[in-house]
């Protein structure tokens, strides 16, 4: 599993369209939002806002930009639900820049170390989401390892197979 | 100073983003609760964004469906329509049997004074999205304000209750699940009458709290609304107990599954007008026996004189069913009480335009929602029909039609005898 170290200079950095820009993180939030209603147990186990921050994240390789797209996602995501607004942008503000300051350091283009990765952004988000959650919103969560672990595969697995797909539209800069 | 900002830029960035954030958060959250009401503005471009496609694939779904279901899938629809046919046989022998329960209810409830609440108008909706996390187990629906949704309705199938409206927006509106564990709703165990909170749970499962645990409750009783929580009318099912455990503070832990199918929604009923009146004397009426009667196969007439022949203790309504012009006059058979279902058959195709001429309009009509939810509903008009011992049958269900409906309760008539009376007079027959 080459998960290599590289120099800045040697790190593509891409940049993407203003469609995609923003027509991808809003199908995101779509499809999350309407698969639910057919497969319910499509929003337990898949976060596909999630996968999006992450990719744009580690395609950009900039902490700012990773940031705040893990800001907008997150906040665009916690106004669908009636959880305070906030929540989720936390989370993921988290996750955007942690994958973009790791894509700055180190080769995540292929499929094993964005399995890795992903899997790995997972467990953050889920971690400072119920953190959040329950140290300042007082909401009564509960953590099951099987579950967190079975939705943290099949989110990496989802992520792989998205990425590959997201990738056709990067630009080089 | 300058390269210390500089190296730690991004740093400072992400502290500053978090910060307005929790500062955001802190402002949501108070003592008394979260308000969505107050990030309603913030919500809506969220809801304005996603919700336009959201509809449209419903729709585009929707209408393939119907295509195909109505025009070329029709297999078997000859022989579901026998079996359909059937059920409505048994549900109406079974609707007369409720008849009776209703109208000992209604008798007692006039005693008491008491209030009671009638769903008068709902409003049909399609389920068009949801909130994607299972941490907020919302729905959107595709009526908001300009359909008379407004915030703390209830929310319904014709299996159950589902919820409440938590936000309405002018197109949309946004239900809060019952499984949802911000959700409470008063609930009561139908045999054992014993009230709880229903919440939802983390993990999305459905309890009743705040029941003893030294009472007695069984796996499979049905659970109802108990009309507590001023948003859902009492009487709602909610769902069955299916598993009945010790929980904490001396209370028990019961499971509740759900009637309404909570994850696969597709169409709901809103109820947008509730009437509350108290019960009286004049009440809307009629004998469960005469339901009974427009139902039953008609019964030929006989001739005249073989039905002034007939003896007064034979079922004395049946002479009045048979010759209901002279039968009136008839001392005995006026005086007789209706007997079961002897009684109740007799005044089949005859009596129909003379004696039970006003309720002819009562007759329940099957309404067809676009939720392809069938209500039955029942609008009694008043009869004179003294001496009878099963009176009162009140109207119990609204009557949604394609996306709205209005269906006021049929006004009570002060036209009925005081029931008290065993005799009634000689003209009680005439048409009304």
């Amino acid at each position: 599993m080459p998960i290599t170290y590289t120099s800045g200079e040697q790190v593509e950095v891409y940049r993407f369209g203003i469609p995609i820009t923003i027509g991808v993180p809003l199908l995101a939030l779509f499809l999350q939002a309407f698969v639910p209603l057919r497969y319910p147990r499509f929003a337990v186990y898949i976060d596909l806002p999630l996968l999006v921050t992450i990719f744009f994240a580690m395609a950009r390789r900039n902490p700012i930009s990773g940031l705040l797209t893990g800001a907008v996602i997150g906040l665009a995501q916690d106004m669908l639900g009636h959880n305070p607004i906030g929540i989720y942008g936390i989370a993921k503000t988290v996750v955007g820049y942690g994958a973009s300051s790791l894509g700055v350091k180190l080769d995540v283009e292929n499929a094993g170390a964005r399995l890795l990765v992903t899997l790995g952004f997972y467990f953050v988000h889920s971690a400072v989401y119920f953190t959040v959650a329950r140290g300042m919103v007082n909401m009564t969560q509960t953590w099951s390892w099987s579950r967190g672990l079975l939705a943290g595969l099949a989110n990496a697995f989802l992520g792989v197979i998205l990425y590959f797909v997201l990738d056709k539209f990067k630009q080089r800069t | 100073m300058e390269s210390v900002l500089g190296r730690y830029r991004n740093l400072i960035i992400l502290v500053g983003v978090l910060f307005l954030q929790v500062l955001g958060l802190a402002m949501q959250v108070k003592k008394n609760g979260i308000d969505v009401e107050k990030t309603r503005l913030i919500r809506i471009w969220a809801v304005d964004a996603v919700t336009p496609f959201e509809r449209m694939l419903v729709w585009v779904q929707t209408s393939t469906g119907n295509l195909w279901h109505n025009y070329f899938y029709l297999r078997g629809v000859r022989a579901e329509n026998r079996q359909l046919k059937d059920q409505i046989e048994q549900m109406r022998l079974q609707q007369v049997r409720l008849a009776d329960d209703a109208a000992q209810a209604r008798r007692l409830q006039t005693l008491l004074a008491f209030k009671e609440q009638f769903i008068s108008r709902t409003v049909a909706a399609q389920v068009i999205g949801s909130s994607g996390s299972d941490l907020s187990r919302i729905i959107y629906i595709d009526k908001g304000e300009n359909s008379g949704i407004r915030r703390d309705m209830a929310v319904m199938t014709a299996d159950g209750i589902v919820g409440k409206v938590l936000l309405a927006y002018p197109s949309v509106a946004q239900v809060l699940l019952i499984n949802d564990q911000s959700s409470g709703v008063g609930a009561l165990l139908e045999k054992t009458r014993l009230q709880g909170v229903l919440r939802g749970t983390p993990n999305g499962e459905v309890v009743l709290e705040r029941v003893m645990s030294d009472e007695q409750v069984s796996a499979g009783e049905p659970v109802l609304t108990s009309g507590g929580d001023q948003i859902f009318p009492k009487g709602l099912p909610v769902g069955i107990v299916t598993k009945v455990g010790s929980g904490r503070d001396l209370f028990l832990n019961i499971k509740i599954k759900p009637a309404a199918d909570l994850s696969k929604l597709e169409e709901v009923l809103v109820l947008v007008e509730k009437q509350e009146r108290q019960t009286t004397e004049d009440a809307v009426r009629m004998r469960a026996s005469d339901i009974l009667a427009q139902r039953l196969p008609s019964v030929p007439d006989k001739p005249a004189a073989e039905a002034a022949g007939a003896p007064s203790g034979h079922s004395g309504s049946g002479a009045v069913a048979v010759q209901p012009k002279t039968a009136v006059k008839q001392p005995a058979a006026a005086g007789t009480k209706p007997q079961g279902l002897a009684g109740a058959a007799k005044p089949v195709a005859s009596v129909k335009p003379a004696v039970t001429g006003a309720s002819t309009a009562g007759v329940p009509k099957p309404t067809k929602t676009s939720a392809g939810a069938s209500q039955t509903s029942i609008t009694l008009l008043p009869e004179a029909q003294k001496g009878a011992d099963m009176t009162g049958v009140a109207p119990i269900r609204s009557q949604p039609d394609a996306s709205q409906t209005n269906a006021p309760s049929a006004p009570p008539k002060p036209a009925t005898p005081p029931p008290d009376n065993p005799q009634p007079p000689a003209d009680e027959n005439k048409p009304q």
